[in-house]
């Protein structure tokens, strides 16, 4: 609904990449509908070369690779898009949008579990959002297509099916009732002739903005700080609700956008809870969040009660498709709640 | 956007027929003149860049010694300004030529070289011959090779779907050709339905760096690939100013009018050797295409040794007292590392 009000209403004349465009709309049908997808060839260097060239031209696009998996062999096209600016001494700006699934949650195997928060972290240029829910997806979409630089929306594949419990102004309600009325709406019937389908797009939508840099404090709490995004935030939320059978009170952030990071919201949370966990599901050597824990450690050493800790990814070459595999190389919602009860529990 | 009428124009009048000798122009003679101007103008620069180097005064040098021939025409056939309705140009690293055709200061190019904070193209930043210039939509010049073949898809897109003429440019060598961004550009420029304006460039110098392309490469000419996209493509003797010039004219004309792509190959000299890293010494087994078009201009009476003798003489002297002034430019700022991160953007952000 975000693509559709950025097509509509903020310039967006291009949405692409590989079967993004009809008949599919996407593999996760998240561009059914749309006015101005088309489908590229199997080629994510030429995507997102195309996506370079549009933004030169001005022509605001949105660029999708199928899977985060498959980015990896456009990382060197990501750092120019994310030097043109600087290089170019301010001439040039870049107003391209990228956007990708990632993460575990699907059974995806070796190819397509792969996490990118930790490698496209590592890119200056870029500003990088991960949403946790519906709405952050719909007003950190919208926030990328206003920006005139380079936005890469990481979203986390386990989540995409997952409905939220605040709704997006202008969808209908969300009860039962409306959230089928939405789906008669906007998604394309899987059986019968849908030659002439079109989406009935709702007419309230707005250009309901989520800043970018701006974190969300998702459970207020004491004891303990958890910075988390994406796939993992609605687990930490959880097992914050959890602890507090146990007395133990949880302050939950969602980071919702990963560069540049709301290290403001992050600092008062450590300095009221003086503890700190840091989750992601990405691999937990040079992770993003070793980079959250460096300088917690470097600006918060006496503030702290306990050691911080990083629950993330296992450092192993994929994630394995079998079930114990999978639930062993991420983060799951009993390793992150047993991480957060060591560290509240641990003694300065 | 803010538009600029071409600078130059191609003016074609009558050609230059000489009576009683065995050269025979089809340009006229004020284009040659012109076209000389330029290649000269275009060596001086690129030979007092190396001084600078070789004296200090830089610390990397590559450029287009040898291509002057090629560049030059094509510069000359540039739509210059900002926005869809001029050209694109996704350069490489040697295009120092056009971009004085299109209007550069010669200076500079000394400033980039010299990575001062008043270098316009990056403030310091970026190599020498690394241009960038929005206002006439030459977008930044990378040192990634052929990663410029994937860009100009992008505002090949826009511009066929701008209308109009204007046409997306893009040059590269014949090394980079082996990198799957070539391919790329050959698949997305030819897409059925949706074919792109782009003049797909590729000077041919014949080595990549140390390595002879014929050591690496079995295709008989570059050009030859276009031909299973159905593009079409042309392969042309870069060191001829007017087989450069007609077989240009003929490319651009039909990329502006058809909207579809051309693949044009030029072999070329490549005279002080890759860049700075190997020497960036006079090289004497390769044709020099400035002593060829002046020993065919002099037979034909367009110009004389010494005129030609003093133009080389007048741009020496000038890129030499504007090397020194460049010497009392001030570096960039430490401070300044972070700016232009993002647009608009001055100092540490995070």
């Amino acid at each position: 609904m975000a693509l559709h009000y950025g097509e509509k209403n903020l310039g967006v004349k291009d949405i692409f990449g590989e079967d993004v465009g009809a008949p599919l709309g996407g593999v996760f049908t998240a561009t059914q509908g749309l006015t101005t997808t088309w489908n590229s060839p199997l080629d994510e260097r030429g995507i997102i070369g195309a996506a370079m060239g549009l933004a030169f031209s001005g022509d605001r696009c949105v660029a999708e690779i199928q899977f985060c998996d498959y980015i990896y062999n456009t990382i060197d096209l990501l750092k120019l898009i994310g030097n043109q600016c600087w290089a170019s001494n301010g001439d040039w700006n870049m107003p391209v949008t990228v956007m990708t699934p990632v993460g575990s949650g699907i059974r995806g195997s070796i190819y397509h579990s792969h996490s990118f928060d930790a490698t496209m972290t590592h890119i200056p240029g870029w500003k990088i959002v991960m949403p946790s829910n519906p709405l952050d997806a719909y007003g950190l979409m919208i926030a990328c297509l206003k920006d005139p630089n380079p936005t890469m929306f990481l979203k986390p594949k386990a989540l995409l099916r997952v409905e939220g419990n605040e709704a997006i102004p202008g969808e209908p309600d969300l009860t039962p009732e409306g959230k089928k009325l939405l789906r008669d709406m906007i998604d394309k019937p899987v059986v019968g002739d849908t030659s002439n389908w079109k989406p009935r797009w709702p007419e309230g939508l707005t250009d309901y903005t989520v800043e970018l840099g701006k974190g969300k404090i998702v459970r207020e709490g004491e004891h303990v700080t958890v910075v988390s995004y994406g796939r993992t935030l609605p687990l930490c939320a959880q097992a914050a609700d959890a602890l507090l059978a146990e007395g133990i009170s949880v302050e939950v952030i969602d980071l919702r956008t990963l560069w540049p990071y709301d290290w403001e919201m992050i600092s008062e949370s450590i300095r009221k809870t003086h503890r700190a966990v840091f989750v992601n599901e990405d691999t937990e050597v040079t992770n993003f969040g070793e980079h959250l824990l460096r300088r917690t450690v470097e600006e918060h050493f006496y503030d702290l009660e306990a050691r911080p800790r990083l629950v993330a990814g296992a450092f192993t070459p994929g994630v394995g498709l079998a079930d114990p595999l999978e639930m062993a190389s991420v983060p799951q919602l009993g390793s992150i709640t047993q991480a957060i009860r060591e560290v509240v529990s641990e003694r300065a | 956007m803010k538009a600029h009428s071409p600078k130059t124009k191609v003016v074609e009048t009558a050609p230059l027929a000489i009576s009683g000798t065995k050269v025979k122009f089809r340009l006229d003679a004020k284009t040659l003149t012109t076209v000389h101007d330029y290649m000269v103008k275009s060596r001086v620069l690129e030979e007092r860049l190396i001084r600078m180097y070789k004296q200090n005064q830089g610390y990397f040098w590559l450029g287009c010694p040898g291509e002057e021939s090629f560049l030059v025409p094509l510069g000359m056939m540039i739509k210059k300004g900002q926005g869809l309705d001029y050209d694109y140009m996704h350069f490489h690293y040697r295009a120092s030529a056009p971009m004085l055709v299109m209007g550069a200061d010669p200076m500079d190019s000394m400033r980039q070289m010299q990575n001062t904070a008043t270098d316009p193209y990056s403030g310091g930043r970026n190599f020498a011959s690394h241009y960038s210039k929005r206002e006439w939509n030459v977008v930044p010049i990378t040192s990634t090779i052929e990663t410029q073949y994937l860009s100009a898809i992008g505002t090949g897109i826009a511009q066929k779907r701008h209308g109009g003429d204007s046409i997306t440019i893009v040059t590269g060598g014949d090394a980079g050709t082996a990198e799957g961004d070539f391919a790329s550009c050959l698949v997305w420029a030819s897409r059925p339905g949706n074919e792109l304006p782009i003049l797909i460039i590729v000077t041919n110098n014949k080595f990549g760096i140390s390595t002879p392309a014929h050591t690496q490469h079995g295709e008989k000419n570059i050009s030859d690939r276009g031909k299973a996209f159905g593009i079409k493509s042309a392969t042309i003797n870069g060191l001829d100013v007017e087989e450069s010039w007609f077989a240009l004219k003929d490319a651009i004309e039909y990329v502006r009018k058809e909207r579809k792509p051309f693949l044009l190959e030029a072999n070329v000299s490549r005279l002080y050797g890759h860049s700075s890293a190997t020497g960036a010494n006079f090289i004497t087994n390769e044709e020099d295409p400035i002593a060829s078009f002046e020993g065919k201009l002099e037979k034909a009476g367009v110009l004389t040794r010494k005129e030609m003798d003093d133009l080389r003489e007048k741009y020496n002297a000038e890129f030499l007292d504007m090397s020194k002034r460049v010497k009392d430019e001030p570096m960039p700022d430490a401070s300044t590392i972070y700016d232009h991160t993002y647009a608009g953007q001055k100092g540490r952000y995070w």
